[in-house]
């Protein structure tokens, strides 16, 4: 059951919320043990949320658009009523005394969070195998990873767990492990959505995002979850956008549920250099797999043959990307952790001195790839270096954008694949950190662009396990949810690739 | 000429540059909701944002850019679009590890600040940033576990502050001082902070240097920290330029470091500085968004500054106020007082001095400029004596009314000339060795036996003898007794 017939059931009283979650809790346990895509099950605090909808249809009140809709939700995301972690020892315990932005609006609109999901630790990470708590399986195939880091999250929808899930996506945590998991990931444009209460990575490229099974059910979180919010000064309002996106559909039933159909006449364009083998147009990144390849070739031709015009297009400096992402996510990173030093709250490792209780806190409480973030970060915006790389990193950045946008002035949206692989074995990359640095390739563009990107699934690859094929678009792309290009470009890939 | 420091040798000459913290007078913290006060009970104005609690983000506080701005103007700098930075270093009593502050894009450049003696002290930047929690070191106190530990309060973390930095104009120990204290004045002139550095809402760090007179160069320079007021000030700088100077003549070269003022023992201490700088990794914070204030923006805020502290000044001093006097009463708010009074017909000279001297500095309110006139009026003319003057003011002050009506009622009226003569002779005749003193007297002996008698004369009349005329007669009677 799809999360707007589940919304659609329990605001007609034709389903209790109560008997949704009950469902959605026995998958759970019955799969949760050998999944782990959760820190926490709420169980308690769901049966309470549910209750209270159920109470509210009975009152004869509009329990809001995702009334009973089980959503789980990534553990960098402030939850008042449970702990928040990042998967981090050194917030183990943390309960935060305020809800995300994004949380109370899933509240606010009648969802029922059932509990908080594995990510790698503070997000950095494409398996979820960094996690302090121990990896997150592959519904799929669980001797396989889900990707990361919002790994808990895509697992929790391909398990059933949940219809619907948050992730955050700084360089593709919530595309990457979407694609590896089959199902549908936004990365919204940088300020669509509120990151109050989404513990920073780097904040320059965070971005909260739905992860849903279906390209509609995505639309429906993130109308949610989007808008302006005072507490974030980098948050947007769509309403502000310019009259952009001439092929947008107006207003008119900007509330009706679903994606419309039809492609016909949208301009798109194939990013040769994240395509592999549809290149011709000077050589692409490493790494990108024969048979995803293959899927988005596929998908390309899905596309024209649903009447859109499609056509090669070479952005040189999208190359850059994977450089640039790790000189600016570190840098930033390394301000953003400096607040865990075991002074007031999260784990505390006593020293003699107020600075030795700092490092034996961090020392015990940060992860490998956490701490060797903020080192590389640290070094990056160091006196003598920081031109160099952040200042470089900066201007490849900025070049990266202008192309994009140069390109958006030809096409309507850029089609790749999301991530270079099918999932991989676990273990299989922590051994060789750029080959799982190299996941991200094809996403972290969007990110440092600020531009919106949607996965949807298409296909299978050689091994049977889920391809995602990416949709970019233009700063705004995403508005008006549900109704714009970008997602009618997803919804004919996902009609396409239905057996 | 650019004036020259006297407690150093002439040889020498005195570079020094000011960094002033002041706390804007907001009602609210620079990024969040909690209330800006000093004084609570600890750790009760904090929030998720002030705490930097993970996933809380900062809001900038339209008002305390106002008044930043405001600052700047009247310090006469441009306003351009400026952005925040964040300055990394760790500190328990700072919440997130970095401050927000502003780096290469500072909200307000270039000003200049005009003090009292007329010389010009360049401003080079004024920059918005938040305040840190404050640590208070528990020490052991004999307790058997010994236990030293800190407390921290995060009331004042994220308090709106402005970063005045001097250019390194100051060259007198004087000018120091009065650099600081105009500032203040200027502070509290525009409201944006009362500018008190006893608590800590003002707070001044002196960089300090000595060149060979004559040489344009910028020797290393040491910043002094822990100023709690002007006095310590004058002090510490002049301290420091004597140990540098004693250090360039021995051969020797300062190194550049943080120092702090031990007012106890009137000294400046090493810092514990290491040999490095420290690098505080500062980049652009992402949270936030470019601060652009707009030409109209700028423009009402000018069009709303009130006259400030050098433009009264020299209002007064067209009124005809000594400098050092209208410095002071401008410092204090009475100039429109003084003005008015003057306008009303007082001489300046002695109104100013009644109000300098004797005008209570908190509660002024019910004394009016007219009232003041009249006053200075019956003084001059004899009619009040000095101490009977001063006395009236105070009552004035603290009552109101006509100072004709007061004085009567205090049973005030000027001593007949008959009564004061003999008032005089009667001292004469009971002190004849101080006044033999006094008629023989040369320079100070004949000024000390002088004062002497006066005082005899203002005791025994109770105060009701007017100085001026006690010393013309006792004068008058010396030559021809």
């Amino acid at each position: 059951m799809t999360a707007l017939a589940v919304a659609e059931a329990v605001a007609a009283g034709e389903r209790s919320a109560r008997s949704v979650l009950e469902e959605h809790l026995d998958r759970i346990a019955g799969r949760e043990p050998e999944i782990h895509a959760f820190n926490w099950v709420m169980a308690a605090e769901a049966r309470a949320a549910a209750a209270e909808i159920d109470a509210a249809v009975a009152r004869g009140e509009a329990p809001g658009p995702l009334a009973g809709v089980p959503v789980a939700v990534k553990d960098n995301l402030c939850t008042r009523d449970a702990p928040t972690t990042c998967s981090s020892r050194i917030l183990e315990g943390w309960r935060p005394p305020y809800d995300a932005t994004a949380v109370q609006r899933l509240r606010a609109a009648g969802a029922v969070i059932v509990g908080k999901t594995n990510l790698d630790e503070f997000a950095m990470g494409s398996s979820t195998e960094g996690s302090a708590f121990g990896p997150t399986r592959n519904p799929h195939d669980p001797s396989r990873v889900p990707g990361g880091s919002s790994g808990g999250s895509a697992a929790a929808v391909a398990a059933g767990f949940a219809p619907l899930a948050l992730g955050s996506d700084t360089g593709g945590s919530v595309r990457q492990p979407a694609a590896l998991c089959g199902v549908v990931g936004l990365k919204p444009t940088y300020g669509s959505v509120s990151r109050y209460g989404l513990v920073a990575f780097a904040s320059s490229l965070d971005q909260i995002g739905p992860i849903a099974a279906s390209v509609a059910d995505a639309a429906a979180l993130f109308r949610v979850i989007s808008g302006p919010d005072p507490l974030d000064s980098t948050c947007f309002d769509p309403a502000a956008l310019a009259a952009g996106n001439p092929t947008a559909e107006g207003q008119n039933g900007e509330d009706r549920p679903g994606v419309p159909e039809g492609v016909e006449g949208l301009r798109i364009g194939v990013l040769a250099e994240l395509c592999g083998g549809l290149a011709g147009n000077g050589p692409g990144v490493e790494g990108v797999a024969a048979d995803v390849a293959a899927r988005t070739d596929e998908a390309v031709t899905a596309l024209e043959a649903a009447g859109a015009a499609v056509e090669a297009v070479s952005v040189p400096s999208v190359r850059l990307g994977l450089s640039a992402y790790y000189l600016i996510a570190p840098a930033e990173a390394s301000s953003n952790l400096a607040r865990y030093d075991g002074v007031r709250y999260g784990l505390r490792v006593e020293g003699a001195t107020a600075a030795e209780m700092n490092v034996n806190t961090r020392t015990a409480g940060f992860g490998a790839e956490v701490k060797r973030r903020i080192m590389l970060g640290t070094y990056v915006l160091s006196a003598g270096y920081y031109d160099a790389f952040y200042a470089k990193a900066l201007r490849a950045r900025a070049l990266i954008r202008r192309e994009l946008d140069e390109a958006y002035e030809r096409f309507d949206l850029l089609v790749c694949p999301t991530a270079p692989t099918t999932a991989f074995e676990l273990g299989a990359k922590t051994a060789d950190l750029l080959s799982m640095y190299l996941n991200d390739v094809c996403t972290i563009p969007s990110n440092l662009a600020g531009h919106p990107a949607i996965s949807v699934p298409f296909g299978a690859g050689d091994d049977g396990l889920p391809v995602g094929v990416q949709v970019m678009g233009p700063a705004g792309a995403e508005h008006p949810a549900g109704r714009s290009p970008l997602w009618r470009a997803a919804a004919a890939l996902e009609r396409a690739a239905a057996p | 000429m650019s004036p020259r420091e006297p407690s150093i040798p002439a040889s020498w000459e005195l570079v020094v540059g000011l960094e002033v913290h002041v706390e804007l007078a907001t009602a609210t913290k620079l990024f969040c909701g909690c209330a800006n006060r000093f004084g609570d009970e600890p750790n009760t104005n904090v929030c998720p944002v002030c705490l930097g609690l993970p996933g809380s983000l900062p809001v900038v506080n339209a008002r305390a850019v106002e008044l930043a701005v405001r600052l700047g103007r009247a310090l006469g700098c441009g306003v351009e679009t400026s952005a925040f930075a964040r300055k990394n270093y760790f500190y328990p009593d700072m919440p997130k590890n970095y401050q927000i502050t502003q780096y290469d894009r500072p909200t307000n450049s270039d000003g200049r600040l005009e003090l009292p003696d007329g010389s010009v002290v360049g401003i080079e930047r004024a920059h918005i940033e938040e305040d840190t929690g404050k640590t208070t070191h528990m020490g052991s106190g004999g307790r058997i576990h010994d236990a030293v530990y800190s407390l921290v309060d995060y009331n004042r973390a994220g308090v709106p502050l402005v970063e005045i930095v001097t250019r390194p104009d100051i060259r007198t120990v004087e000018q120091a001082r009065a650099c600081a204290g105009e500032l203040r004045a200027v502070m509290t002139a525009i409201g944006a902070s009362d500018a008190r550095m006893e608590e800590g809402s003002m707070r001044v760090d002196a960089n300090v240097s000595v060149r060979p007179a004559g040489s344009g160069e910028l020797r290393t320079r040491c910043e002094v920290k822990n100023l709690n007021s002007l006095r310590s000030l004058g002090r510490a700088v002049a301290y420091e330029a004597r140990r540098h100077v004693g250090l360039w003549e021995a051969g020797e070269r300062p190194r550049q470091e943080t120092r702090h003022w031990d007012e106890s023992g009137g000294r400046t201490i090493s810092g514990r500085s290491k040999e490095e700088v420290e690098d505080y990794r500062y980049f652009t914070d992402p949270d936030l968004v470019p601060l652009t204030v707009d030409g109209a923006a700028v423009a009402e805020v000018d069009a709303a500054l009130p006259e400030l502290p050098a433009a009264r000044r020299a209002g007064l001093a067209a009124a005809g106020v000594a400098a050092e006097a209208a410095a002071l009463v401008v410092e204090r708010g009475q100039d429109g007082l003084v003005l008015a009074a003057v306008a009303a017909g007082a001489d300046p000279g002695l109104t100013v001095t009644r109000v300098v001297n004797d005008l209570a500095l908190d509660d002024w309110s019910q004394v009016t400029p007219e009232g003041l006139a009249a006053l200075a009026g019956m003084e001059r003319a004899g009619k009040l004596s000095a101490t009977q003057s001063k006395q009236v003011l105070a009552e004035m002050a603290a009552t109101g009314g006509d100072p004709a009506a007061v004085a009567q009622r205090l049973g005030f009226k000027a001593m007949a000339e008959a009564d004061l003569e003999a008032a005089v002779d009667e001292v004469i005749a009971a002190h004849p060795g101080e006044w033999a003193r006094f008629c023989a007297g040369e320079g100070d002996d004949r000024k000390k036996m002088a004062g002497f008698l006066t005082g005899r004369v203002m005791r025994a009349t109770r105060g009701r003898a007017d100085g001026a005329a006690v010393n013309r007669l006792l004068t008058n009677r010396a030559i021809r007794p």
